[in-house]
């Protein structure tokens, strides 16, 4: 088996590469090296192209250990990450249940596709559309004034919630999906065993439900917190001045400091940490799998 | 079965909630795209102003156009490279293949600003540097993954014993490909379109990090608005973008079904 397998696996090989090679050269050109190249450049003083003299250093990265503020923006964006992940966690699981337990046939297909639609149109757009709900003198103010006896101001814009809500928006429909596909893959029947068998419906939550769909909630959790630890439209826009955070930081050396050779530090940084977080993630993932 | 009846009552009740949740800003932002006060002050007064001046914003139908021309140009680039490589990661056993798979990971989940910033940094340093160009190298990349993955997942549900079929009547590797596999698959190749127009069309942070001023597209054109001040306009682009991209979804998921039904 081994021999003729090694021979087809060779003639496989010329075989593929004419029709890999193009999508993975792509994929190296503007991926790849890119990437390979940031970490080369966050070891330099300054850009080589630049004209002006270059070394390597590891300033770059004792600039990030040394002053407080690159570490404590990466905490705050940790956090942000952690709650945007959690409330969708709570406002996502329970829907999924619905759709998958609860919901059946046409009306199950239609609110599923109803749940995920928004979440592929434009983010940039559905945060803007956020901002006129919750300034002062928004929808949301004019409405609670409107019902509320008396006189409140709603001014969220421009602050730490309303980041919160605006990020909640748009991730949670990805919480919604990867446990919808869990949960729907759980059998009734062991559901009922465990009904039958006396357990309450909490129990059977605890015991049964939760452990079987924890790789979709797992899957959700990474695909969240991944990008929301990374984000920087989001909080500029719904945070004004509140919503430094480290990607707003990164943001800020490549188009406003200009000081590449630290923004690839710090990009670098968030990618290791990332990479840390998808790793404790993947066990989880590969036992469903 | 009361409880069950009232828990099921209360589990409607709730997905109303959360779409809800999810629309209200959309539609708020849609209804003040029509609203006369440029300050979305109530009451409500219809207009088509802001869509009729759209028509003289030159650096909005401008960049819309880029949006348009890089969308399609990526399209067309994904779903040919991305259903060879497909059927190639179908079709044959090599050594390395696992990685190859394991490859277009990275691409989906390492967060946009990193591959953004990364991209600018090497196509300054190579001489690409920034523009339409590199914004077309850049999206395809991205969109790339994700089409390999949605023509992968058509073709699992293929039968190879249909190509080998037609190879025992004679058809050469190219007719097979084209007559047999090609239509089968089509659907995951549809859906794959699709998605990489989506991800072109509705990218920012790529986008803004190889723009420059003469060069970018409508995503990248709405932020600047945005961070200057808000302008109804920018209501009457976004709900326009809005309406195309969620038209376009649908339209995938008549192609390819997402939620596995069982």
């Amino acid at each position: 088996m081994a021999v003729p397998g090694a021979t087809a696996s060779r003639s496989g090989l010329r075989s593929a590469l004419p029709l890999l090679a193009p999508a993975y050269l792509w994929l190296t050109v503007a991926i790849f090296l890119p990437l390979s190249a940031m970490v080369f450049f966050s070891f330099m003083t300054d850009l080589p192209l630049s004209g002006k003299p270059w070394a390597f250093t590891l300033g770059n990265y004792a600039a990030f250990f040394s002053q407080s503020l690159y570490l404590t923006l990466l905490l705050a964006s940790l956090r942000l990450g952690l709650e945007v992940t959690l409330w969708c966690v709570v406002i996502g699981y329970p829907a999924a249940y619905v759709l998958a337990k609860v919901l059946k046939g046409r009306s199950r297909e239609a609110i599923f596709l109803l749940v995920i639609l928004p979440f592929w149109s434009n983010g940039l757009v559905r945060i803007f559309s956020w901002a006129m709900v919750l300034r002062e003198g928004g929808i949301l103010d004019t409405a609670l004034n409107a019902v509320l006896p008396f006189k409140i101001n709603i001014d969220l814009m421009y602050s730490y919630p309303a980041v919160i809500i605006g990020l909640v928006h748009s991730y949670v429909p990805y919480m919604v999906l990867t446990c919808y596909l869990t949960l729907q893959a759980i059998d009734d029947s062991l559901i009922e065993a465990g009904r039958s068998l006396g357990a309450s419906r909490l129990q059977v939550l605890k015991r049964v439900i939760i452990p079987l769909s924890l790789p979709g909630l797992v899957a959700g959790a990474a695909l969240i917190f991944v990008p929301v630890v990374g984000s920087f439209m989001e909080p500029r826009i719904l945070g004004g001045r509140t919503g430094t955070f480290y990607g707003t930081v990164i943001e800020d050396q490549f188009v406003a400091v200009f000081n590449w050779p630290l923004g690839a530090a710090l990009s670098f940084i968030l990618l290791a940490v990332v990479l840390v977080i998808l790793a404790v993630a993947a066990p989880v993932l590969r036992r469903a799998a | 079965m009361m409880t069950t009846r009232i828990l099921e009552g209360l589990g409607r009740f709730y997905i109303g909630l959360l779409l809800a949740f999810l629309y209200l800003p959309i539609i708020i932002m849609a209804l003040m795209s029509f609203n006369v006060s440029p300050f979305y002050q109530l009451p409500f007064e219809w207009t088509t102003e802001w869509y009729a001046s759209l028509w003289h914003n030159d650096q909005l139908i401008a960049a819309t156009w880029n949006s348009l021309e890089i969308a399609i140009v990526t399209t067309i680039i994904c779903v040919v490279l991305g259903s060879a490589a497909s059927l190639a990661l179908y079709r044959y056993e090599f050594r390395g293949k696992k990685l190859l798979q394991a490859l277009l990971f990275p691409p989906i989940a390492i967060p946009w600003l990193i591959t953004g910033t990364a991209m600018l940094i090497f196509f300054f340093g190579v001489g690409i540097g920034r523009g339409l160009f590199a914004i077309l190298l850049g999206h395809v990349a991205l969109a790339l993954p994700y089409v390999i993955v949605v023509v992968s997942a058509r073709l699992q549900t293929f039968a190879p014993e249909l190509e080998e079929a037609a190879r025992s009547l004679g058809a050469n590797q190219w007719q097979v490909t084209m007559r047999v596999t090609l239509p089968w698959i089509m659907p995951g190749v549809i859906a794959g379109g699709l998605f990489a127009f989506a991800v072109s069309f509705d990218q920012f942070v790529v986008s803004y990090f190889l723009a420059t001023p003469g060069q970018t597209t409508l995503p990248v054109e709405i932020y600047a608005a945005i961070r200057k001040g808000f302008t109804p306009e920018i209501n009457a682009v976004s709900t326009i973008i809005i309406v195309v991209s969620m038209a376009l979804m649908l339209l995938t998921a008549r192609f390819f079904k997402f939620g596995g039904e069982k």
